[in-house]
């Protein structure tokens, strides 16, 4: 019985291949969005790791002396004859011509037996390098991609692919020799198992339990977060269409259900066989989609992998890897989200009743009975948005507040467009107008899965849009006031930087020292700057609010300045005090980095950190071309010791461009796939339209001003949505504005409004619109009369 | 005896008309019966009755032996398959399958597929050129001549056709109506069968007719 019945039930797909193509290219793309953004996150996630056990020693503890300074040799002897299993790490950047290198220094035959396992999980090394370390002859191990750097240093180097780039490991010894730094330890690792008996640990050191997560890690978590949420944006447009596709199927299969019982399936064993058919296409397109999305990550790493390097540092291994948790997240949500979209046609199964019929004004009363219901939906939801925007806190918050928006709004749309049909029919003359209005209103259901998709796409288009832009224009504003020295110079040496100051101020060129240390507050990384009081700041400088004489403070050493990110994570503004004892003056905007900053006057900083020189300096100038010229003939500088303003900026437009390109990447194909929605939407209803037109035809409408008919049908919805889909789309623009990028990134942002952009995106949905609805129409216009004939013979 | 009906009624809204009262018959094997009468007489609630579709307000009703009242679902369901062929005035073909396997459908369902008995069916009732075809490709009076051999295929006990030839010509209905019988003689099956039509009525062994709910005209067979 349920072979025969699982026949019957497969063969509609066979006789409708388009709605069998809807459903898994719906399901399919979904996915692929879905799992291609995981395929990234889990990526970076495991190069965080990665390079976190690198440096930490896979979680374990770490010695260091109280005083912050260096461990030597001695000491280590000292506390391994004291009993404590300790393991040296010497760690130092490596500094080449064509970049930096961290060099990890390790003493493999003392490693912890925990980092040593770690190694089979792609940690530390495998059986081959540790070979290679522990036999001497100077051997690294480094990433294919920074083998380069190490040309020229006398040593053997090995190449692992599967290694954070930028992190190169040794021998502790060899480590020593490269980074000049005999008789030093940076720090010691606690194996986990220490001897019964041992003695208590000297005052003078400390054992620092490693934090769950990497600064790294916490600091992209945001930018991961907006990744994900826009993987599920994806997904939920690809749902549309699994919905409508599955919907329509069932409305479709309705008389099949009703025979299959009265021939004797029992409805338990008919529900089954559903669950099993949409299982089936689940797992299907989940595995299609999981190929697809390991496409689309493969093809967007690269961009990813310079975003989180340009924004946070983070280094991204560049390629991809087969890793069990999203291709299984990837089938999973393929899973889940066709249950999602089926369960509403199974529950309706298991309500239809045997013996009623399919009559197509019972078919619209359901329809505006879900309309309702989802219209009731839509309320509860903007009332749970508006609760969230009162009274919600954090970036879950915000992202919950724009689902609210987005899926409200989705819901609300069969209703509003059934309205504005309403009206736009009651205002028309003649009865072929009043067909076209009344007609249109008719054909909502079919097609309002396709439409919610339109929106939810061109919202999500327009919102990030807006907010790219915003902020593309704050920050080249931002630019032009923080980078106002015409000339930014790095010397190689504290004696160069020296020769080279006061070769300046011989020719009456303003130096402007950047100096700056490393600090923790509020146990995240920051930075401390000092600066010379001077009129570029004075004049320049982006500050959002500050106490009233807020430079002649600063140059008097009475306080400092902060970037508005450490304002807001700290709940700080002027007046409060820094956990480091000074008072904040003043709020700065300083966008594109997430760490904290603080700016103090360059006397406090130089009687603070007595060791730093400044080695980096801005330089004004009104002949910056000729300043350059003289510093290049005097000094030997390297290629980049000397930038000028415009690359400078041009590079740091550079590196926020490609910020974003993963965003416009997938606005690009969120946008497709809803493109995608609607021609499959028309081209499932085309073949169910035959009986509503014929009568028209016979009436004396040609074909062909049917089918132009038709496509004006679709231009005309598409139009409506694309209008609904602007204020919902400046909505959401608002809510990553004001609520998700001060949550995410720590910054607020004004909003701009880019009326051109918005006209552009339209023109071209009505352009994705009417191409979708073309290939309906040609059939339309070329399908042979006696098919229109037969919608008669088949009437009884 | 292949149906035995006693005392039946059906009620749909609680204090409403009755749609039957007091309905008893019996049919016995291969017999075939008329049951005529007026739209809203009743018929059709008989027959979706006796089919296990909808369920009896009060009296009982036996298929084949067994009393089916108080049947669940999936008993009806069983006893659908195992005793009853249907037929319905709108065919209610599969349109996504073949003719050929829209007649196997019911006998594959019941797990009583006999290759031989459907060709000879096919033959019998004039089908055999249009097996490969799909219904949307038949005449109205093909879909009901596939219709009453997907009935036939299972070897039912009893076949319940709601009005089979009410879509077609008189000409059409007359030859359908014809191999139906035959086709049902062959399989042994017995045949209750409302209609509109006295014509069509008169081909039956036996004819009742209900009026108001009610069995009004016994008649003998003709």
């Amino acid at each position: 019985m349920m072979g025969a019945g699982l026949r019957a039930l497969l063969s509609h797909w066979r006789r409708n291949p388009w709605q069998c193509v809807t459903l898994v290219a719906g399901l399919a793309l979904a996915t692929a969005l879905w799992s291609g953004v995981q395929a990234i996150n889990a990526e970076a996630r495991a190069s965080y790791d990665q390079a976190a056990d690198v440096v930490t020693g896979a979680g374990l503890g770490q010695l260091t002396r109280a005083d912050g300074a260096d461990l030597s040799v001695a000491e280590y002897v000292a506390l391994r004859r004291l009993g404590w299993q300790v393991s040296p790490v010497l760690e130092g950047r490596l500094t080449r011509d064509s970049g930096d290198l961290r060099l990890l220094g390790i003493e493999p035959l003392t490693l912890p037996a925990q980092t040593v396992e770690a190694a089979g999980a792609g940690g530390l090394f495998d059986d081959e390098e540790q070979e290679g370390l522990v036999g001497g002859g100077d051997v690294v191990v480094a990433n294919p991609e920074d083998a380069a750097l190490l040309e020229g240093l006398n040593v053997t180097v090995r190449t692992d692919a599967a290694r954070a780039p930028g992190t190169v490991l040794a021998d502790i010894a060899t480590a020593a020799r490269l980074l000049d730094a005999q008789d030093r330890i940076t720090r010691l690792l606690v194996a986990e198992a220490q001897p019964k008996g041992i003695g208590s640990l000297p005052d003078a050191y400390r054992i620092a339990t490693p934090a769950p997560q990497t600064d790294v890690a916490r600091l992209t978590a945001s930018f991961h977060l907006n990744l994900t949420a826009f993987g599920l944006l994806s997904f939920a447009v690809g749902i549309f269409i699994v919905y409508g596709a599955v919907g329509l199927a069932f409305e479709q299969r309705r008389a099949m259900f009703r025979t299959l019982r009265a021939l004797g399936m029992p409805l338990n064993r008919l529900l089954v066989l559903l669950a099993l058919e949409l299982g089936s296409f689940a797992l299907l397109a989940g595995a299609l989609g999981v190929g697809l999305g390991y496409v689309i990550a493969a093809a967007l790493l690269p961009d990813v992998a310079a975003t989180l390097r340009g924004l946070y540092g983070a280094q991204i291994t560049g390629q991809l890897q087969l890793r069990p948790v999203w291709w299984l997240s990837g089938l999973g949500m393929a899973l889940a989200g066709t249950a999602v979209a089926g369960t509403a046609a199974l529950i309706k199964l298991a309500r239809m009743p045997l013996l009623s019929f399919n009559h197509p004004r019972a078919m619209r009363m359901q329809a505006d009975r879900a309309a309702r219901w989802m219209a009731l939906a839509a309320a509860g939801l903007f009332a749970v948005g508006a609760a969230l925007a009162l009274l919600g806190q954090g970036l879950l918050a915000g992202f919950a507040l724009l689902a609210c928006l987005l899926i409200g709004a989705a819901f609300c749309l069969p209703l509003v467009l059934s309205a504005i049909l309403r009206l736009a029919g009651r205002g028309a003359r003649g009865p072929l107008t009043e067909w076209f209005w009344a007609d249109s209103r008719q054909q909502l259901p079919g097609l309002s899965m396709a439409l919610m998709a339109l929106l939810l796409a061109m919202a999500a288009n327009i919102g990030v849009s807006t907010m790219v832009s915003s902020f593309r224009l704050t920050f080249t504003g931002y630019l032009d006031q923080r980078l106002s020295s015409e000339l930014y110079l790095r010397a190689a040496t504290a004696q160069q930087a020296a020769e080279v100051t006061a070769f300046l101020d011989d020719r009456g060129v303003t130096v402007l020292p950047i100096v700056s240390q490393d600090l923790r507050i509020g146990g995240l990384p920051a930075e401390v700057f000092g600066i010379r009081d001077h009129a570029t700041y004075r004049e320049n400088w982006p500050l959002l609010e500050a106490v009233p004489g807020v430079w002649d403070q600063l140059a008097a050493g009475d306080g400092a300045l902060i970037n508005e990110q450490l304002a807001r994570r700290g709940g700080l503004a002027p007046g409060d005090r820094l956990e480091t004892g000074e008072r904040v003056l003043g709020v700065y905007g300083d966008y594109g980095n997430p760490a904290g900053q603080v700016i103090i006057a360059l006397a406090v900083f130089e009687a603070r950190y007595p060791g730093i020189e400044p080695r980096q300096f801005g330089l004004r100038t009104e002949d910056p071309g000729a300043v350059a010229e003289a510093l290049r003939e005097r000094f030997s500088l390297d290629g980049d010791a000397l930038i000028n303003q415009a690359d400078l900026k041009a590079f740091s437009l550079s590196v926020f461009e490609r910020t974003f390109a993963v965003t416009t990447a997938l606005n690009v194909l969120t946008l497709s796939v809803a493109g995608l929605a609607l021609l499959i939407g028309l081209l499932t209803l085309a073949s169910l339209r035959l009986p509503q037109l014929a009568p028209v035809w016979a009436l004396g409408l040609t074909r062909r001003h049917l089918a132009v008919l038709e496509l004006l049908r679709a231009l005309a919805l598409a139009v409506l949505t694309a209008v609904l889909a602007v204020p919902l789309g400046l909505a959401l623009a608002w809510v990553l504005l004001a609520v998700v990028n001060v949550e995410a990134f720590g910054w607020r942002l004004p909003m701009f409004l880019f009326p051109l952009d918005y006209l552009r995106l339209g023109v071209l949905t009505l352009l994705a619109a009417f191409l979708a609805a073309l290939w309906p129409a040609v059939r339309l216009a070329r399908t042979p009369p006696d098919r229109l004939l037969r919608v008669f013979s088949n009437e009884r | 005896m292949v149906l035995k009906i006693t005392n039946l009624a059906k009620v749909y809204t609680p204090g409403g008309a009755p749609v039957l009262r007091d309905v008893s018959l019996q049919m016995a094997a291969a017999e075939t019966l008329a049951l005529t009468g007026e739209s809203g007489s009743g018929k059709s609630t008989l027959l979706h009755l006796i089919a296990g579709l909808d369920a009896a307000s009060s009296g009982s009703i036996e298929v084949a032996g067994a009393e089916i009242t108080g049947y669940s679902d999936a008993q009806s369901a069983a006893m659908r398959r195992r005793d009853v062929g249907l037929i319905f005035q709108q065919f209610n073909l599969i349109p996504s399958l073949s003719v050929a396997r829209n007649i196997a459908l019911h006998a594959r369902l019941a797990g009583r597929e006999d290759a031989d008995w459907a060709a000879h069916l096919a033959e019998v009732i004039g089908l055999a050129p249009h097996l490969a075809k799909y219904p949307e490709a038949l005449s109205g009076g093909q879909q009901q001549r596939v219709a009453i051999a997907r009935a036939l295929a299972a070897r039912p006990r009893l076949l319940l056709a709601d009005e089979p030839t009410g879509n077609l010509d008189e000409s059409t209905a007359d030859a359908v109506l014809d191999l139906m019988l035959t086709a049902a003689s062959q399989a042994g099956t017995a045949i209750l069968m409302v209609t509109h039509s006295a014509r069509q009525a008169a081909k039956m062994q036996r004819q009742l007719h209900l009026s108001h709910g009610m069995i009004a005209r016994p008649e003998a067979a003709a």
